[in-house]
This record gives structure tokens, sequence and C-alpha cells, in this order.
């Protein structure tokens, strides 16, 4: 029925219907998939590793350790926020469930049902404290990142003793649930980790909330301008604060995997810096840092890209050292290409 | 003029009762007196225009009958009923639609996403967007009301000001508002496109909507304004109907009135003679 509306006869002339070429440009993730194309080529020719199929499950698993958090983090961001504390956030929950189970001798399970609990709480008290007092997510999160990063490590001393939790790789529960968030399996010759599957399950989910579905139309007007979104009666509180919360879903989830990954032990110090890395993968993805524009998809191309160079710098044979100024400058470009792309699609 | 008459006339004798209805109602921010006993009604099928100088209380007035603030003192009933609106969802849900200055509209996201911003239509089990079904729809508001825009995809920010006020227009029309709130709507705007947001709020008035036309230019209030009310320093200084004003009378009472003579007078006082002389005699004193 739609599709013979054609445009009324009052049409502005000036005016020609895009093409598709133009309409395919305008999407914020173009920009990171021609980088990521660019870097794909470029170690398939530097580094000889690179294109042995067995290094792929590698590269994916790499990139999904990122690609995971970079899911809410990019939501969040295109709602007009960010949160530094997400990256101590996933400790704090790995260790949460740890502890908990170890302490009071309980089956796996429940602790991680506790770690969920307190990681969507660290989440929703994130939205709240910002939207109760209206300082930026900067100043909010930083907050949150410095107390989650100090209670990490004292509470981990004050149970354990050490700096580590108590291992749970013996307790009940633990082999269910390293099946679920750490398990190893083989496709088509290729041996990589439950967490790529998941990764890509969450983006379709996520991109298809954001794109087409009330909430996702919600999370661009908070982003793009609260006010006026607040004055059609979108619930931009609670938007807000549901983003937070979901960060703290994702922020469990990862550190669920961290748990059941290292035989269920964590190590109370780790996390520190992995919020720029989420941040990063967004912002590649053609998030805008000021919020209202970007892409899930995104988010995912810009884990990619972080998978693809860690591995890349190896495998060419390269100083990993190398490796954080190659990101930075990943970062730079990225964002330039991102601004020159968007400024081009919009000017046809 | 012959346009303005046509514009205005055929709406002048409406006694329905008001949709909107203030007595007395006053704001106070702490010890500020932002605004003092105004009275004001709004009907269907009329344009009510609320003039005043920066500062003379006009978004105070339209911030409490839009629901971002509420009223200190006074009385404010909608539909015969009062109300103190919370939030501005009270306010939509009691058919009362703002336009505000800044338009409330993001201005990345693409035109119909905007229309449908906090009514989207969904479908199917998944509560999934229903895309074609929204373009469509705004596609023909935007059509019905004269203004073409051929890609609903492009972002509003691409739109042109005037573009821009009408898309909010349509938006506030097509969501069943019975009261329509525009803030200074041909501030920003030149000439030709002041035209075609006037023609516009005289579509919506003739749909039946009661509209409050906010603006500091009575040349457009009175080429659509069915009744006229001044605000001076949050009180109200002339609350009249249009039989009764003339263009003129309505520009000096807006350009302020009675100040304005009285300041022409103090200046007339002042003899510039005088003063010229004065500076001369201290330039030669030097």
């Amino acid at each position: 029925m739609a599709s013979t509306i054609t445009s009324p006869a009052s049409a502005d002339d000036r005016v020609s219907a895009r093409s598709l070429g133009a309409r395919l440009l305008s999407r914020p993730e173009i920009g990171s998939l021609v980088g990521a194309a660019v870097i794909l080529v470029f170690f398939l020719i530097a580094a000889p590793p690179f294109r042995d199929i067995n290094n792929t499950g590698t590269i994916l698993y790499q990139a999904a350790l990122i690609g995971v958090m970079a899911v809410p983090v990019s939501l969040l961001m295109i709602g007009g926020e960010f949160d530094l504390s997400a990256g101590v956030a996933v400790t704090t929950s790995g260790l949460t469930a740890g502890l908990f189970a170890y302490q009071f001798s309980v089956n796996v399970w429940v602790g991680m049902v506790v770690a969920l609990a307190f990681s969507l709480a660290i989440g929703a008290f994130n939205g709240w404290l910002l939207m109760r007092t209206g300082l930026p997510s900067f100043l909010v999160t930083l907050g949150t990142f410095f107390i989650l990063q100090g209670l990490n490590i004292a509470v981990t001393r004050l149970a354990s003793g050490a700096v580590a939790s108590n291992s749970i790789s013996d307790m009940d529960g633990f082999g269910a649930a390293k099946s679920i968030f750490a398990s190893e399996f083989k496709i088509g010759g290729v041996t990589t980790k439950i967490i790529v599957v998941w990764w890509i399950v969450f983006v379709a989910i996520a991109a298809w909330v954001l794109l087409k579905t009330q909430i996702g139309n919600w999370i661009f007007a908070v982003g793009g301008d609260a006010a006026a979104a607040r004055a059609v009666g979108v619930p931009v509180k609670k938007v807000k604060i549901g983003l937070f919360m979901v960060v703290g879903f994702f922020a469990w989830f990862t550190g669920m995997q961290l748990l059941f990954n290292s035989n269920g032990v964590v190590q109370s110090g780790e996390g520190v810096g992995k919020e720029f890395l989420y941040i990063i993968a967004a912002v590649v993805g053609g998030c805008l840092l000021t919020g209202g524009y970007g892409s899930v998809v995104g988010g995912a191309v810009g884990a990619l890209i972080f998978g693809m160079v860690q591995l890349g710098v190896v495998y060419a044979g390269w100083n990993p050292d190398w490796f954080k100024a190659f990101l930075g400058a990943m970062l730079l470009l990225a964002t330039i290409v991102n601004l020159v792309v968007k400024n081009r699609a919009e000017a046809r | 003029m012959t346009t303005t008459e046509s514009f205005a006339d055929d709406a002048t004798t409406s006694p329905n009762t008001p949709i909107v209805l203030l007595e007395d109602v006053g704001k106070s921010y702490g010890n500020i007196q932002a605004l003092r006993g105004v009275s004001l009604s709004v009907r269907q099928g009329e344009i009510t225009c609320v003039l005043g100088d920066n500062g003379a209380g006009k978004s105070t007035l339209i911030k409490i009958i839009a629901g971002l603030h509420d009223y200190t003192s006074g009385r404010m009933s909608v539909n015969g009923e009062e109300r103190h609106f919370g939030s501005p969802r009270e306010s939509l849900d009691s058919g009362i639609a703002t336009v505000y200055q800044d338009l409330a509209l993001a201005p990345l996201m693409s035109v119909w996403r905007n229309f449908f911003l906090g009514n989207e239509l969904t479908k199917g089990p998944f509560r999934q967007l229903d895309a074609a079904k929204m373009k469509r729809i705004a596609q023909e508001e935007l059509t019905k009301m004269g203004i073409s825009i051929p890609d609903l995809e492009q972002p509003v920010g691409k739109l042109s000001g005037g573009q821009r006020q009408c898309v909010a227009i349509a938006r506030a029309i097509h969501f069943g508002a019975k009261v329509l709130i525009l803030d200074e709507p041909t501030a920003a705007l030149g000439v030709n496109q002041s035209g075609v947001v006037l023609k516009y709020v005289v579509k919506a008035r003739d749909a039946g909507i009661g509209v409050i036309f906010i603006t500091h230019n009575p040349h457009h209030a009175y080429l659509v304004g069915n009744h006229f009310v001044v605000l001076k320093l949050g009180r109200v200084a002339l609350d009249t109907h249009r039989s009764d004003i003339t263009l003129e009378e309505l520009t000096t009472e807006m350009a302020g009135g009675s100040e304005l003579e009285a300041l022409s007078h103090e200046l007339r006082e002042i003899n510039p003679e005088v003063v010229v002389d004065d500076v001369r005699k201290g330039q030669e004193g030097t």
C-alpha cells in the first residue's frame, strides 16, 4: 500500500530522491566498515599468520571480549551519556559472584544472581544520580569508577586475604555456568569461544531495538535533544536510567565470562582502562560522543577492528608495545573519516 | 491587507465556552513574581495572541499551560475542570500541544521519526515500529497543510526554519491537539517563511483548534488574531477583542504605550542644545 504513494504533485522540484549509494553512505557505521576492510587487507598482506583460518576464531574472540560491552556503551552514547565505570564494573560483577558463592558456600548460580542484582543496581545508581543532580556523566561515572576500583581490591582482600577471589571451579553449578559463558566450540575447522556467538546475538537484538522499536526511537531522541524529547512526552529519565542498567546487565554478562573463563578466579585489579576500549569501539563505529547519532553494528565493527589490530600486530611479528599507539591513531583516523563521510553524505 | 481580514473575520464571533481558562493566575520563583493575576481564555476556533516584551512573562505563562511549571496562585481550568499539571505529558493528554521556539525536534533524527516521536505506531507481537505507515501518514499530513518535504528520511536539522515550524505544528494537529500553543513561531523567520507559518496557523484555527499565539510582533498578531492580551512585567496590561482595537493602537500598546509617551516627554525636557553647549564648554576648558 505504501509503495503506491508517489511524491505529491506540489513536491519541491529542487530536491531529487537520494540514490541508494548516498543513502548507504549516510549510515553511521559506513566509515568503520571501510576502515575494517582496509585493516583486514593490510594485515592479510603484512602478517602471514593472519591468513590462517584457524586464527580467525582467536581474532573474533578478542573482538567479542570488547564487543559485548561495546553494545550497551554504544546505546548509551547514542542516548547522550557515557560510563567510565563500565570497565571495573565487569570485574566487580565477576568478583561479587565468585566471592559470594565461595564465602557463603552456596551454589554458583546463587552468586551469579546476586552479582546480577548488584550490577543492575550500580547502573541504576549511576543513572539516578545523573538525573537527580544534572551533573555530566563524565563526573558521576568517574566517581563510580574510583569507588568500584577501590571496593574491588579492598573487599577482595578482606574476604579472601589475597588480591584475587577464591577459586569456585569445584563448586556446584560451575560446569553448567561455564558451558554457557565460556565454553569452546568448533565450527568448520575454526575453534572459538561461545562468547562470539553471544556477541553476534546481542548485536542483532540491540540493533533491532535501536532501529525498529519505540524504545530505540526514544534513545536517539534523548541523546539528540533531551528537552525536545521531554516536551513530546518521552520519559527521558527512565530511558537514561534504563540505558545505564543495560550497561549493568552487560557488565554482569562480561563479568561472568571473566569468572568462568579463568577457572573461577577473578583478579581484583582487572578492568581498569577497558572502559576506554569500549568507548573507542563505539566512536570508531560512528557513534557521536555528544549523542543522538550512531549505530550498534558500528560499535561491533569498532570492536572487530580492535581485535584485528591487537592480534595483527602480534602476527606481524611486531613488538606489541606499539599496539596502543596504533589504537590511538586508529581512533583519530576513524573519527576524521566519520566526519568527512557524514558531511559528504549530507551535502548530497 | 485584504488577506488580513479574510484570515480573521469568520471566527470573530464564536461564543463557545473556553477550553482553557486562567483566572488570576500567578507564579513566583522564590521572591520573584514572574506572573501576577493573569486571566486568559482560549476558545475553540479562535486565535488568542499573547504579546509582550522580553521578560514580560510570556514564557512563564506558556510553561504553566504546557505543564513544565505549576502555578502558585489563582486557578487554571481545562474543559471546566481545575488542573495542576505535573508534567508535559499531562498537558498533552488534556489536548494541549505546545510548539516551542526551539521546536522540540531532535535535529539529527529523520522527519518521520520526529513527527511520531513519543507517539510511535507499532505493529506485530514484538511491537515493531510501523515505519511505512508512519512515513505515509507524515507525508499525507504535511501535504494536507501545503508543505512538501520529498525525503522524509532526511534529518530535521536539514530543513529550513519555516519547514521545521510547520512540521512541529502539523505534528501537534495530527495528534489531536485541541489547544495549540505557539511560542514565537515567526521570531526567527524571514517575511516569506513567516507568511507560510501564519497561513498554517489560520488553517489550524479553521480546523477548530484553539490557538495561543505568543509573539512580540504586533503586525503578525493582528494578521491572524481574534483576541489580544498584552503582558507587561508579569501583569496583563491589555485584554481586548479584535473589534475593539486597531493595529496602530496595538502597536502603540506593545511598544510601551503610556510609558513611551512619558519617555518621549522626559527626553524632550533635556534640551539637546544645552548638552552640546556643556560639552563644548568642557572642551574649551581643557
